[in-house]
């Protein structure tokens, strides 16, 4: 794509052209995961892939996730480049041996001598109805894990770069691709071709109260913060894009110049990424903080399948604007 | 062990700089001795220690520390209690309330019930400390009523609009700016017009009672102990304040604190422009003569240097007297947060009825600004009412 004019695109047409993008561009590079190729992926990522690379490189595997989890492990560790599906974050409890006790592990058992260049992409998040078995946010506790790189790209533009950035990484990489954003359209600048994967964002600068999130959380923060302004509070939206490791300088930057922090999760709150953000604040910028951190996180339940239920446990906008207002303003 | 910290030297005062150590490390200091010379943009003070003990940990000179920030340390007689931080106790407004400390043989009874604690944001506290405020004494407008940076900010802001400090020849170190100073008065008086509902009262008092005596008193005595017609006005406003003590004080944070003793901040004009207004501390216990060497004094050291802190922070209502060169009368302009301003004019030949009779009298003109949300012009009018009656007798002052 020469075009030089920025132009619009699906974040799922982003997440294709990323993985063809790396097809293209290396050999060792493959797609494995439940049907991703004749199906086209269960979200459609992958549509149109198997005909262009062909079954070598885009392989449909059985129901197993630790089977082709763990294959992908090892194909990591024989040098090729494996980018895993898991159709959704739910699945992938199925295979956390290989990704905690071998992917994330194996490089620091060995003393170095392995790297697990593996990226593991899986869908994530609520909204769509798809009840609690398939609508959970477990990146939050990919993000406990030392040796992982946890990536939650927000933006087409990043759902469109970060996937390079994960496969030059020798660490295994989990991609969390929120299920709401497949359909979202945004802008993409052909003048960026890259991204990197150790800095948050600030997706919007203000002066009163910071809002920090990622994914799905990142387009209701900003409405937020469209809202918000309207009221006359200046709401800094941050969007973390990598859980882990964090970038808690850029959040604690965040938080010196507005005092006052709301955290938005889909995860739930209890021993949480926003759990972790809060304490680190608490640790390393609690003599910034001029009111309590504030957490909205999906209500402490399994998601319920109802609409109305499923709204009322997910963090809304009108739950973020009333709790950075309550931070903000005198009760 | 305590600390010995960065005095606020004035409202507006947020850093300074040690420029000369008076004491060595381990020397021992006791409360009262001027152990350092800070400089703040407007000039060099003598910083007294309220602490005993033997100082070390003196800072590096010359390095801006804001105010609060750790001077020196003072190793306290095993007596003293190792919480106390005396060195705060010179800018009142920074002494944290200290907890109280329980007996261990009354908390084995019904152990009374803790007070609230004030509830104010890290960041605020952190920015007090900084600016040398104690965020307890603050409204807090938080969510919650908790204090806030913006509260802290508005008092820091509140403050600035104080006094302008004192000048400092360049000999000790200067740094005196006029224009600076002009900046320190402008931000303070503004601020004073801007928040202080001033009101005025003014009173024509007959001065003959008052020159006769001076004149009888200064008849027989050498140049060196005359007194000057100032330390009369000074007593009659200090014993005034006695009969009221409502203009003795600050208006602080929506309610009015008592000064905790009659400090009058005695205005004097710089030579090169600005004016300071150090304090004559206990100025109703001084005898006259007593007074007048204060005064020499204090001149003395406005306009060359040497102003201690407490002079700079201490004055609880400021008295202006223009003198023989000046106007007929003057009305003050409140220095916050002090909540009045008495004003002499010159004393001049008028007029004068007594006993039905025109005769030529001296008449000074005497003012009053008071801050309304303190006191009401009832009560202003009793404090001038008290001067002239002191006046008209000055052999009790």
């Amino acid at each position: 794509m020469n075009d030089a004019t920025p132009q619009t695109m699906t974040y799922r047409e982003a997440c294709r052209q990323a993985i063809r993008d790396a097809l293209q561009a290396d050999e060792r590079c493959f797609v494995m995961g439940e049907d991703v190729g004749l199906y086209g992926g269960c979200y459609a990522v992958t549509k149109g892939l198997l005909e262009e690379f062909g079954p070598q490189r885009i392989v449909d595997t059985p129901l197993a996730e630790v089977g082709f989890v763990g294959a992908g492990v090892g194909a990591a560790l024989a040098g090729l480049r494996p980018i895993v599906e898991i159709m959704t974050c739910n699945f992938s409890l199925l295979a956390l041996d290989q990704i905690l006790n071998n992917a994330a592990t194996i490089p620091h058992m060995s003393g170095g001598q392995f790297a697990v260049p593996l990226v593991i992409r899986m869908a994530t998040g609520a909204g769509r109805q798809l009840a609690a078995q398939h609508s959970h946010s477990l990146e939050g506790w990919y993000a406990h894990i030392p040796g992982l790189k946890v990536l939650a790209p927000a933006t087409v533009e990043d759902a469109r770069h970060m996937l390079a950035a994960a496969l030059a990484d020798p660490n295994p990489v989990l991609i969390f691709e929120h299920i709401v954003l497949y359909n979202a359209e945004g802008p993409l600048d052909p003048a960026v071709t890259a991204v990197d994967i150790a800095h948050a964002k600030v997706r919007r600068s203000g002066s009163d109260v910071s809002l920090v999130t990622y994914g799905n959380g990142l387009p209701k923060c900003l409405a937020a913060a469209e809202g918000l302004q309207a009221e006359g509070i200046a709401a800094e939206v941050i969007d973390l894009r990598v859980l882990r490791p964090l970038d808690m300088a850029t959040v604690t930057a965040s938080v010196a110049r507005t005092h006052r922090c709301v955290i938005v999760d889909e995860g739930w709150k209890s021993g949480s990424l926003s759990a972790e953000i809060a304490a680190r604040l608490a640790e390393d910028a609690l003599y910034e903080l001029d009111a309590p951190v504030r957490r909205v996180c999906t209500r402490e339940v399994p998601v319920p399948y109802a609409e109305h239920l499923e709204t009322a446990a997910l963090p809304q906008v009108a739950d973020i604007v009333a709790a950075a207002r309550g931070l903000v303003r005198a009760a | 062990m305590a600390d010995f910290l960065m005095p606020a030297l004035g409202a507006d005062m947020e850093t300074g700089r040690v420029v000369q150590w008076l004491v060595a490390p381990g020397a021992t200091v006791k409360s009262g001795d001027v152990v350092a010379v800070v400089e703040t943009h407007k000039g060099a003070i003598d910083v007294e220690i309220f602490l005993d003990g033997v100082i070390h940990d003196l800072v590096p000179l010359n390095t801006p520390l804001p105010v609060g920030a750790v001077l020196a340390r003072v190793a306290l007689p095993d007596a003293a209690p190792v919480t106390a931080t005396p060195a705060l106790a010179q800018t009142p407004t920074l002494a944290p309330a200290l907890p109280q400390q329980r007996l261990t043989a009354t908390a084995a009874a019904a152990p009374a019930p803790a007070p609230a604690r004030p509830r104010i944001s890290p960041a605020a506290r952190q920015r007090a400390r900084q600016l040398g405020i104690d965020p307890v004494t603050l409204q807090g407008h938080g969510a919650d009523a908790v204090v806030t940076l913006a509260d802290v900010e508005r008092a820091a802001a509140a403050r600035s609009a104080a006094m302008p400090a004192s000048a400092v020849p360049p000999a000790r170190g200067g740094g005196f700016d006029p224009a600076q100073m002009r900046q320190a008065i402008a931000a303070a008086m503004a601020r004073s017009k801007r928040e202080i509902p001033h009101y005025y009262l003014g009173q024509s008092i007959d001065f003959a009672a008052a020159s006769d005596w001076i004149t009888r008193w200064n008849a027989d005595r050498p140049p060196e102990q005359r007194l000057l017609p100032a330390v009369l006005l000074l007593k009659a406003t200090a014993r005034a304040l006695q009969a009221v003590p409502p203009l003795n004080g600050f208006w602080e944070n929506g309610s009015f604190r008592a000064g905790d003793g009659i400090h009058i901040g005695w205005a004097i004009a710089l030579r090169g422009g600005g004016l300071v207004a150090p304090a004559i501390h206990h100025a109703d216990r001084l005898s006259l003569s007593e007074l007048m060497e204060h005064l020499r004094d204090l001149v003395q050291r406005a306009r060359s240097g040497g102003l201690r802190s407490s002079e700079l922070t201490d004055p609880t209502i400021t008295v202006t007297s223009l003198g023989d060169r000046g106007a007929d009368s003057v009305y003050g302009v409140i220095y916050p947060p002090q909540v009045a301003i008495v004003g002499f004019g010159r004393v001049q030949p008028q007029p004068w009825v007594v006993d039905g009779q025109i005769v030529v009298r001296p008449v000074l003109q005497a003012s009053l600004a008071a801050d309304h949300r303190a006191s009401d012009g009832h009560l202003g009018g009793q404090l001038l009412a008290a001067i002239d009656k002191a006046l008209q007798a000055p052999e009790t002052l």
